[in-house]
């Protein structure tokens, strides 16, 4: 997301008082480098010009001056004024939500983001929103404090268990940014990222109808996975994986946490999506929300294609036959033992 | 003078039993209630925490030079910077200068004998050691988790980590903090030597006494507030979690109130030895004497009126947000005239480069850039977006390591031959200073850039766009690293193999080089009065230069 920015090492600026925020950041830095540039002058030019010339010299005495000393208190207050007033003018654009704007409610719970639009359409770790359009979040949390910040939109606030706090932006930019928990959170805090999506008008509005595109299974599923439902979150192998590894687990056995076992079938994959609580695998936590309400039959169908996808297995293999070639278990920093084969 | 014999020891003079000889058994030294002693052995106290405080760092920099979390977890990492922080803050930079600088010299600074309460110095000592070895053993157990900051309802509710064991560490550590605070009030009272007014104090003391009213009158808040969290977290009485009926705004503004003021007691001594260092080495009267002395009285004040700057993001109202903005802007104003003054003392004097003095221009410098991204946080607009990101980190360590831990390292060895009587290797003494400089520019400047990018903080995986950045932190953290392991090695070396300082190596006019290095066990053989003001190298101050040129030379040697 930096590489169409224009300074190099400056991030997106993508919402209508970014540039504020922007031009505040520049301003201060223009500040710091006229105090910066006289004062460093002067310690090198005094620390060369008046260095020791001899050992325990005895320089004139200079008191003080009453002149100089008003001059650089005045001055100086003067000028954190004048970026006070700045940050008062921008802080009173970024905290007064307009009243005219799409609402989005946005609930944190450790360790996601759950969210949902007026028009029932719920979504995990990731924000769909339309561009050139107000949009306030009403946000509140189910258990400790969390943050919801956009560095894109140059806003956040704290979402607070027991009050709601609100937030607002209108996007400028289509793209996709970065959402990022920023009040620490506990244990899996840097994995409580997402993304906003920011959406024309006519494709945010096919995004409410759930009218993806013509996306083979796969792909869908793999979209699903990935952004809509924010399963990567957990489910992706590597760094922060807390969820079960999906990697070459159809038609493997499976052992469950208070004994049982099954073996990885559609009806197993769909279940665990829905009901993910009354199957947890040994060596993970029953930590998954239910999806049930949130996906459709047809997106169930989608998602459990591209999960067998991840064995090698063919979307459109009716039954497990002979399971994919064992692949090395992928990194996985949570100590389980469930990606492997069992037999 | 007429008192200029007294206070010139001349090289004739039979070198006394100093404070180090009077007595070897290790009971003469944990019953001691002589100041340098104890000043010693919170010097090598502190010395200890802030090396595990500084492990703890080489670990949160080793796993962010990847995006991913390979070296440590999630859970063992935000124990990391958790123990980093309370190691560092409560048990290294509020005691750092205070405690060993601040004990060793004020009774040298003001012609004293002791401090005014002894025991009650000896008894700040043991509650620190009592509160540092119940978070050590918090430590061991499996530590906490929670940040620092000990936000609740996470560190009532939700954390199944250590959090009471080591609050009551702070608790008890807060009231050694107290107590040397109250001891250094009472002391530049009532200790002063005949002649010592308040205007011919030597900056050093005035910075200590504004800070022991900050440690006075904000430590007891932390103590209720952990308190609270106790109360909250046993009985489940709902305080903080609103779950219970409690409020997680009304924790923060609590912690805030001390925390914020806790800032000023670890920068302010830091301003006091670079008051110090770079009148002394420029061997110039420090410029508008008055304003430095006031503006440590007015951040102290000032200080306890900006702790909402904190929590501009928190959900405290936008009024509350505007008028902490403006308090912040205001506080600013005392530190930028310390600034001016400081660098104005340097104009037409005799600057040496001593490593105390190279290490006082870093300072300079690095408090510049410290306090100047104050300001950039100070500006609310501007600090929503940088709030909670690695641009706070970059400002607080520009000003807490840049300022404060820098100056104690200049306070260090400026008073190091005071201290021990011996010369550490100048030339080593130098390569460490630019060592850390350049080292910890390298570190956490690049972290700036990454705040205003939006990295958030205490994050243990992070992706991967921020990734170069990073790598150039933790490189720059390595020779930091180097730098700050390096006054540990040729300090000590000097002890056993280190010329002889003398009494008044650099033939400077405070009070502390008017006694035997190092002092006896009760500093001056007479009662010193004091007919000077403060900063006068003249030799009409009794200062015998033509002797010091002849006999010494350049008494510092590599």
């Amino acid at each position: 997301m930096q590489t169409d920015s224009w300074i190099p090492l400056f991030p997106e600026s993508a919402s209508s008082f970014s540039w504020q925020v922007d031009a505040l950041y520049f301003y201060l830095i223009a500040i710091s480098v006229a105090f910066m540039i006289p004062i460093v002058a002067a310690i090198f030019w005094f620390i060369v010009r008046y260095r020791e010339r001899e050992k325990f010299a005895t320089p004139e005495e200079i008191h003080g001056s009453i002149v100089l000393e008003t001059v650089w208190s005045i001055i100086p207050f003067i000028i954190s004024m004048t970026i006070f007033l700045g940050g008062a003018v921008v802080y009173y654009t970024q905290y007064r939500p307009p009243d005219d704007a799409m609402q989005v409610y946005v609930v944190g719970k450790q360790w996601m983001w759950k969210i949902q639009h007026e028009t029932g359409q719920r979504e995990i770790n990731q924000l769909h929103v339309p561009v050139n359009t107000k949009v306030k979040l009403t946000m509140t949390t189910e258990d400790v404090l969390h943050d919801f910040s956009i560095p894109a939109f140059r806003t956040k606030a704290d979402v607070v268990p027991g009050r709601y706090t609100y937030l607002w932006f209108e996007a400028t930019k289509p793209g996709t940014y970065h959402l990022f928990c920023a009040e620490y959170c506990g244990l899996n805090h840097s994995g409580m990222i997402g993304s906003v999506v920011v959406l024309e008008q006519d494709d945010f509005e096919r995004w409410l109808q759930g009218n993806a595109s013509n996306q083979t299974p796969v792909e869908q599923g793999r979209d699903l996975f990935e952004n809509k439902l924010g399963c990567a979150s957990c489910h992706a192998a590597g760094s922060g994986q807390r969820g079960a590894a999906l990697e070459n687990i159809y038609g493997k056995e499976v052992k469950f946490v208070g004994g049982g076992s099954a073996i990885v079938d559609d009806e197993y994959l769909r279940n665990s999506i829905l009901n993910p609580s009354s199957q947890v695998v040994e060596g993970y936590q029953p930590i998954m929300p239910t999806f049930k309400g949130q996906v459709t039959e047809e997106q169930l169908i989608a998602l459990v294609a591209y999960i067998k996808s991840l064995s090698g297995v063919d979307a459109s293999a009716a039954a497990p036959s002979a399971p994919a070639a064992p692949a090395p278990a992928p990194a996985n920093n949570m100590g389980s033992n469930s990606n492997q084969g069992g037999r | 003078m007429q008192n200029a014999d007294a206070f010139n020891p001349s090289l004739m003079r039979e070198p006394k039993d100093s404070y180090l000889t009077n007595g070897y058994s290790i009971k003469s030294w944990l019953l001691t209630k002589d100041h340098k002693r104890i000043a010693l052995m919170y010097l090598i106290s502190i010395s200890v925490f802030f090396f595990m405080g500084g492990l703890y760092a080489a670990a949160i920099r080793l796993e962010l030079l990847t995006p991913g979390s390979d070296l440590l977890q999630s859970a063992t990492y935000n124990k990391a910077f958790t123990q980093h922080g309370i190691l560092m803050i409560f048990f290294f930079l509020i005691p750092s200068i205070p405690a060993t600088l601040g004990n060793f010299l004020l009774p040298l600074m003001i012609g004293a004998k002791d401090l005014a309460l002894p025991r009650i110095n000896l008894l700040s000592l043991y509650l620190y050691w009592i509160g540092g070895i119940l978070t050590l053993y918090a430590l061991m157990q499996g530590g906490v988790d929670t940040g620092w900051t000990f936000y609740t309802p996470y560190s009532t509710t939700f954390s199944n980590s250590y959090v009471m064991a080591v609050g009551l560490g702070i608790f008890i550590n807060g009231f050694s903090s107290i107590l040397t605070g109250l001891n250094f009030i009472v002391t530049i009272h009532t200790m002063r030597a005949p002649g010592m007014t308040w205007f011919r104090l030597p900056l050093f003391v005035w910075a200590h006494y504004a800070t022991s009213l900050v440690m006075i009158l904000g430590t007891p808040v932390v103590a209720i507030t952990i308190l609270l969290l106790a109360i909250e977290r046993v009985v489940r009485v709902g305080i903080f979690d609103p779950a219970i009926g409690g409020d997680p705004i009304l924790f923060q503004h609590l912690f805030w109130f001390y925390s914020h003021p806790a800032v000023y007691i670890m920068i302010l001594p830091g301003m006091g030895v670079i008051s110090e260092v770079i009148s002394n080495f420029s061997r110039k009267k420090i410029f508008g004497y008055e304003f430095i002395a006031f503006s440590s009285i007015a951040i102290a004040v000032f200080g306890f009126l900006v702790w909402g700057h904190h929590m501009f993001v928190s959900g405290q109202s936008i009024y509350a947000g505007l008028v902490f903005s403006f308090l912040t802007m205001v506080v600013a104003v005392p530190s930028a005239i310390k600034v001016f003054n400081w660098t104005a003392t340097m104009y037409k004097g005799s600057i040496s480069y001593d490593t105390p003095m190279l290490y006082a221009i870093g300072f300079l410098g690095l408090f510049l850039v410290g306090g100047l991204t104050g300001l950039f946080l100070g500006s609310v607009g501007l600090t929503v977006h940088l709030t909670d990101t690695y641009f706070v980190v970059a400002h607080f360590h520009y000003v807490m390591v840049g300022g404060q831990v820098i100056a104690y390292l200049a306070g260090i060895h400026y008073w190091w031959p005071k201290m021990t009587g011996k010369m550490y290797s100048e030339f080593w003494g130098k390569v460490s200073a630019m060592l850390v400089f350049v080292g910890f520019n390298l570190t956490f400047f690049p972290q700036f850039i990454l705040g205003y990018q939006g990295m958030p903080r205490r994050y243990a995986s992070y992706p991967a766009e921020f990734q170069v950045l990073n790598v150039f932190s933790t490189a720059g953290a390595s020779v930091l690293g180097v730098g700050l392991v390096m006054p540990v090695v040729y300090l000590t070396h000097s002890i056993f193999a280190g010329k002889p300082a003398g009494d008044n190596p650099w033939m400077l006019p405070g009070l502390e080089w008017r006694c035997q290095s190092p002092p006896t066990t009760f500093n001056f053989e007479e009662q010193p009065v004091v007919t000077w003001e403060a900063y006068e190298f003249g030799e009409e101050n009794g200062l015998d230069i033509e002797e010091a040129r002849r006999s010494a030379g350049r008494p510092v040697t590599v």
